[in-house]
């Protein structure tokens, strides 16, 4: 509140302005090809590849939205990545949490060991080959439990829950003994409700990493029914294939083309709005995330 | 005597708590040792003619084949050099731009302002990186609107010199805002008295940032970049396999893309696993070496 009364020196003053100047261009750098995307998502195909954006409103149209959401593949897209992000984040935090309670506790018997076991992994591996093939082994290929299982436990937020926990008082737990409480029941009654930022932090980014990823359903899943959303979104984005449902109807080779630029745009918007619009409202909880990450630091 | 009471005392244990090890820590350990070290078993198919028929343990060995074609390739070179460059550079550009913007957070005093600017460069983490490298692939076509502005037509996605510059502004874009909140955190808890005395006592900005706010965030710095340094080589698969156009392979194609076409599309089992492992180690080195570095530099505390 004092800073008002403190006169910045010139210095300072050219320092700020450079400062100020550099973060408006990050700003800036940000916006431009969000509102991009958003704004070629309405344009007319013809005026998309002619000119570009363009601000008059008969320019705009809403036909690459029809087409898009009239797609079942986008739709059944939607349906198995929330799917495998729900299933998925739902197992491994429930995992993740149960393994850090044991792991949380100094004196338990082969901790070192345990320790030792857990971090390894997460800094070498079998690669990709031994894996595929014991997954084949096991018959999980070209099934959903290819995507849900194996990344079920997690070391870094097993490390998070952990380092939460042992915040929390230890006389917690001996008063619960004595109330004849087992360690189940205080796991579940006491110290979970006592963990909610932490439960929310490693949620939220479990759910946002599924549904983002696209690497473990390239390698396993085949069949097209199965595919997540971000597999039919590199199908359009990246490969340059339209869905055939959407551009069914379409019989010029360069309208085509056209439309098929066009639909990407709206494609996007389509499919990046959810978490777009989710994440501010779950900002907080990310922000204490980084509180808790930053613990041990 | 004495070690004997001991182990009797850490089965005692055992059996007394017998449920943090049946019911907490059994499921993370079955996922993990099924998961993660049966594959490292897995391993043993990089000195074999692995054939499905006879199984990994039945195929024939083949020593060291796999290591010596990969080494003597000519690719080898050039694979190797595409992952440590795209790493490098990704990491000399990318890593200073998230201090630089919570540094330039702490400045601004009106929170709302701050909040709504965190907001907006927090954004482009949600978006995916398929959607990410489709937005890029976009803007960058000849058709696009960089060169709708330009006034040319040139497909930066064909040129190999262009990858690196695509790949590595794209990741700040997306990642730097991020990346900042870390900092941004540990500077929203140095005490405002501290910066006012500073300043004060004549301290400019310059210097403040120097003496005050630099130490305050300088642990997350370190840790920052051991972590970042020790993943040097596991520079991730989907963002780089998301921009390669069969033109850009030259500087694009690195170790794990080159892993996956080899091994799950040409189907060389042994030759891509080799090559895995061959990486591995390179990024477990380079992760030792940090950590001995910084911790020499950094009064014996590393990670």
């Amino acid at each position: 509140m004092e800073h008002s009364k403190i006169k910045l020196g010139t210095l300072d003053r050219i320092i700020l302005a450079i400062g100020y100047f550099l973060l408006g261009l990050f700003v800036i750098a940000i916006i431009i090809p969000l509102a991009y995307v958003v704004t070629a998502s309405f344009m007319d195909p013809n005026v998309l590849n002619n000119q570009g954006i363009s601000l008059r409103i008969s320019d705009w149209t809403l036909e690459a939205y029809k087409r898009v959401m009239e797609d079942s593949m986008i739709w059944r897209g939607f349906a198995n990545s929330f799917f495998y992000s729900i299933t998925s984040t739902a197992l491994s935090v429930f995992i993740t949490l149960l393994a850090a309670y044991p792991m949380s506790k100094k004196e338990l018997v082969g901790r070192k060991f345990f320790n030792t076991i857990f971090i390894i992994t997460m800094f070498f591996g079998g690669g990709l080959i031994p894996t595929f093939i014991l997954m084949n082994q096991l018959r999980l290929v070209n099934t959903i439990w290819a995507i849900i299982i194996p990344g079920s436990f997690n070391v870094w937020n097993m490390i998070l829950a952990r380092t939460y926990y042992q915040s929390i008082s230890k006389e917690l737990w001996e008063a619960s003994q004595i109330d004849g409480a087992n360690e189940i029941q205080y796991f579940f009654h006491i110290l979970m409700p006592l963990c909610k930022p932490i439960i929310a932090v490693i949620t939220l980014w479990g759910f946002v990493g599924m549904w983002n990823s696209y690497f473990d359903a390239l390698i396993y899943l085949n069949d097209a029914t199965l595919q997540p959303l971000q597999l039919v979104l590199r199908s359009i984005l990246v490969q340059n294939t339209p869905q055939s449902g959407m551009i069914a109807d379409i019989q010029s080779t360069a309208e085509l083309a056209k439309m098929a630029e066009l639909l990407k745009y709206s494609t996007i918007v389509v499919s990046s709005l959810p978490l777009l619009v989710m994440y501010p409202f779950f900002q907080k909880y990310f922000d204490k995330g980084v509180m808790v990450g930053s613990v041990k630091g | 005597m004495e070690t004997k009471s001991i182990l009797k005392q850490k089965l005692l244990y055992v059996k007394k708590n017998w449920l943090l090890y049946v019911f907490f820590l059994m499921p993370a350990l079955f996922i993990t040792i099924i998961f993660r070290y049966l594959p490292m078993g897995g391993i043993l198919i990089a000195f074999k003619d692995y054939n499905v028929r006879l199984g990994i343990l039945g195929s024939e060995w083949v020593g060291f084949d796999y290591f010596k074609r990969f080494l003597s390739s000519p690719d080898f070179m050039q694979y190797l050099m595409n992952t440590l460059k795209l790493s490098l550079y990704g990491l000399l550009w990318g890593f200073p731009v998230p201090i630089l913007l919570a540094l330039l957070l702490n400045r601004i005093r009106s929170v709302g302002i701050k909040k709504k600017i965190q907001l907006l460069i927090y954004a482009p983490n949600f978006i995916s990186v398929i959607v990410l490298c489709g937005m890029v692939r976009m803007f960058l076509s000849p058709v696009g609107p960089l060169n709708q502005v330009l006034g040319s037509n040139t497909n930066w996605m064909t040129m190999p010199g262009a990858f690196r510059t695509i790949y590595i502004a794209s990741g700040i874009w997306q990642a730097a805002g991020w990346s900042s909140i870390m900092y941004t955190a540990a500077l929203s808890n140095v005490s405002k008295e501290l910066e006012e005395a500073a300043t004060i006592d004549g301290a400019n900005i310059l210097q403040q940032i120097w003496y005050v706010e630099l130490p305050a965030i300088k642990n997350i710095i370190v840790i920052q970049f051991i972590l970042s340094a020790g993943n040097i080589m596991s520079i991730g698969f989907e963002k780089a396999y998301a921009l390669q156009t069969s033109m850009n392979l030259p500087t694009s194609e690195i170790i794990s893309t080159y892993v996956y076409k080899i091994g799950l599309l040409n189907g060389d089992y042994g030759y891509s696993t080799a090559v895995g492992i061959f990486n591995s180690i390179i990024n477990v080195i380079l992760l030792l070496l940090v950590n001995w570095v910084v911790s020499k530099l950094n009064e014996g505390e590393g990670l």
